[in-house]
């Protein structure tokens, strides 16, 4: 019984909604087709909208001014290594408390959410203090640490929140088949919880790569990621356009591409499936 | 089965991350309480000495705390009032039956996945500059003069970008929310007549409640320590009219040099923090049993 739907409703609100979507991509795109113009063009006004000379001379100039690759190996192994590390970490913890609670499970999962809700500023200094003394300032090791302990309370929320929905029927079912544990966890739990460790995977690869508050504050170049990179070209000499919006496509390039593919599990992570 | 045996298991599975999220938690916060008490500045190594509260004294009496608490309540207000008021309205349009819902929605969530160090740049030069700045340029096709961004309306240029960067958030949780709708008890109320405005007021705003509670609550965690966009687009200026209470505390410490009297600074966006934390636990909790 689906309601009824005129076509001109469908056109209506066809038409609004693409508006809407193509307003809030809007600064995106306009990112996007500036890094493809001349200094020149970048400038023009009237601004130049696809009538232009297309170019790619602006990415070779990133790439050489301040090497970009460098920077973007950095995002690659901050954000994979701390994610890696932090689901180590939290799937056996998530495991456990998903499979075997106790009474004091809700209280130890409100416990590592509220560690989240320090501000980082808030231990700033110390933190700072403590990198420069073990002489972790300005080091991918250093950050990798940093990122898996910001993350790890939301990796583990989300695992959790993934594992808690794997039916046990099931488990009990393949026990009185005659499973072993290992078989059990090979042939029965594994595919059924690949979904949520893929998906948990993306989004703390986001969240990391995307994080600027640690990296902005602890590193100067040899471990700058792509969020210093980018912040190099707000200073006075940076202030070229075209550069600009190629290295910030550069930048964000790969996240967006992940996180079109993650969106749906998006909501259900970040609510802790709280919406669903 | 849950015998001895399989519980000892699930503690020493739990253990190293509660070990390490403590150690996470205790040692900086003890080493800013340590800090606070003391006069500490970098620039005069070797001088530290114990002052007691006297920090706090001249943090929370500096009169650009007053400033950046304010401008911190301003900018996590404006933020959630334009992510929910959109967020709505937008989230209900996309629920329509709409040709080419998913691009449209692949273009909607794209800001939530542009790192804030570009989007405040790109807003800051392709956007609201006051020369060549597109913004401008529509001004002028109106014949209006253009708004210098950063000089006039500083606040208000960090809250839009701040907002277009959460808006797809808000949307997206707003209309998974929609979609999980009952359709049945929305023919049941268009059978008795009822119209599209009180459909919306009587079923759909309380069934939208709760994603708006929790969009609130976790984009205000966010949005009490945003930085990079302030950092990138006015470092705090001009003045104190973009200085929030992250960027207050980030100043002193590293501009300033001054270790005590950011501590006592940290220590203050930590209590703030844990009040808005205390209701935001309390929520989830809640949903956990659900």
């Amino acid at each position: 019984m689906a309601r009824m739907v005129t076509t001109r409703q469908v056109v209506v609100s066809t038409a609004a909604a693409w508006l809407f979507g193509f307003m809030i991509f809007f600064p995106i795109l306009w990112m996007i087709l500036t890094s493809f113009k001349s200094e020149l063009d970048a400038f023009a006004t009237p601004p130049v909208f696809l009538v232009f000379h297309w170019t790619t001379e602006n990415y070779a100039t990133v790439q050489e001014r301040s090497d970009y690759f460098h920077h973007a190996l950095n995002s690659v192994i901050i954000a994979g290594g701390s994610t890696l590390i932090a689901m180590l970490i939290a799937v056996p913890a998530a495991w456990s408390m998903a499979f075997s609670p106790t009474k004091r499970t809700k209280d130890i999962l409100l416990w590592m959410l509220s560690t989240k809700m320090m501000p980082p500023v808030g231990v700033l200094v110390p933190i700072y203090l403590i990198f420069k003394y073990f002489g972790l300032l300005d080091s991918r090791v250093g950050l990798i640490m940093l990122l898996c302990l910001g993350n790890l309370p939301i990796v583990i929320w989300m695992l959790f929140t993934y594992f808690k929905e794997i039916p046990k029927d099931i488990l009990e079912a393949a026990r009185m088949d005659g499973a072993t544990i290992g078989r059990e966890l090979v042939y029965v739990l594994t595919p059924m919880a690949v979904p949520g460790l893929a998906s948990t995977l993306l989004l703390n690869f986001i969240l990391a790569w995307n994080e600027a508050f640690w990296t902005l504050n602890l590193t100067t170049l040899e471990a700058a990621p792509l969020t210093t990179f980018i912040a190099s070209y707000s200073s006075p000499e940076g202030l070229f356009w075209a550069k600009l919006s190629a290295a910030s496509t550069l930048a964000i390039a790969p996240i967006l591409i992940l996180g079109w593919f993650s969106q749906r599990q998006l909501v259900r992570g970040l609510t802790f499936g709280a919406v669903k | 089965m849950a015998t001895q045996q399989t519980q000892g298991l699930a503690r020493m599975l739990l253990a190293p991350s509660v070990i390490l999220l403590f150690i996470w938690m205790i040692v900086p916060l003890a080493l800013t309480i340590y800090f606070s008490t003391l006069h500490y500045s970098l620039l005069d190594p070797g001088s530290e000495s114990f002052v007691g509260l006297e920090n706090f004294q001249y943090f929370l009496t500096d009169p650009a705390f007053l400033a950046s608490l304010k401008n911190t309540l301003v900018l996590v207000g404006a933020v959630l009032a334009i992510t929910i008021l959109l967020g709505v309205p937008f989230a209900l349009l996309l629920d329509q039956p709409v040709i080419g819902r998913n691009i449209v929605r692949l273009m909607v969530i794209a800001p939530f996945f542009v790192m804030p160090t570009v989007s405040a740049l790109v807003w800051k030069n392709l956007l609201m500059h006051p020369v060549s700045g597109l913004f401008a340029w529509i001004a002028s096709l109106f014949g209006l003069p253009a708004i210098d961004w950063f000089t006039d309306a500083p606040m208000l240029a960090v809250i839009l970008i701040v907002a277009w960067q959460w808006l797809p958030f808000a949307t997206l949780i707003l209309l998974t929310a929609l979609q999980s709708q009952d359709g049945e008890q929305k023919e049941a109320a268009e059978m008795d007549g009822a119209g599209a405005v009180s459909t919306f007021i009587y079923l759909t705003l309380p069934h939208l409640a709760r994603p708006i509670t929790v969009v609130i609550l976790i984009e205000t965690i966010f949005l009490l320590t945003v930085f990079a966009e302030i950092f990138v687009t006015t470092g705090g200026g001009p003045g104190l009219q973009t200085t929030n209470i992250a960027f207050l505390i980030y100043s002193q410490a590293l501009i300033q040099f001054d270790v005590g009297n950011a501590s006592a600074g940290g220590l203050v966006a930590v209590v703030i923090a844990n009040i808005v934390a205390f209701f935001l636990v309390r929520i989830v909790g809640r949903n956990l049993e659900a």
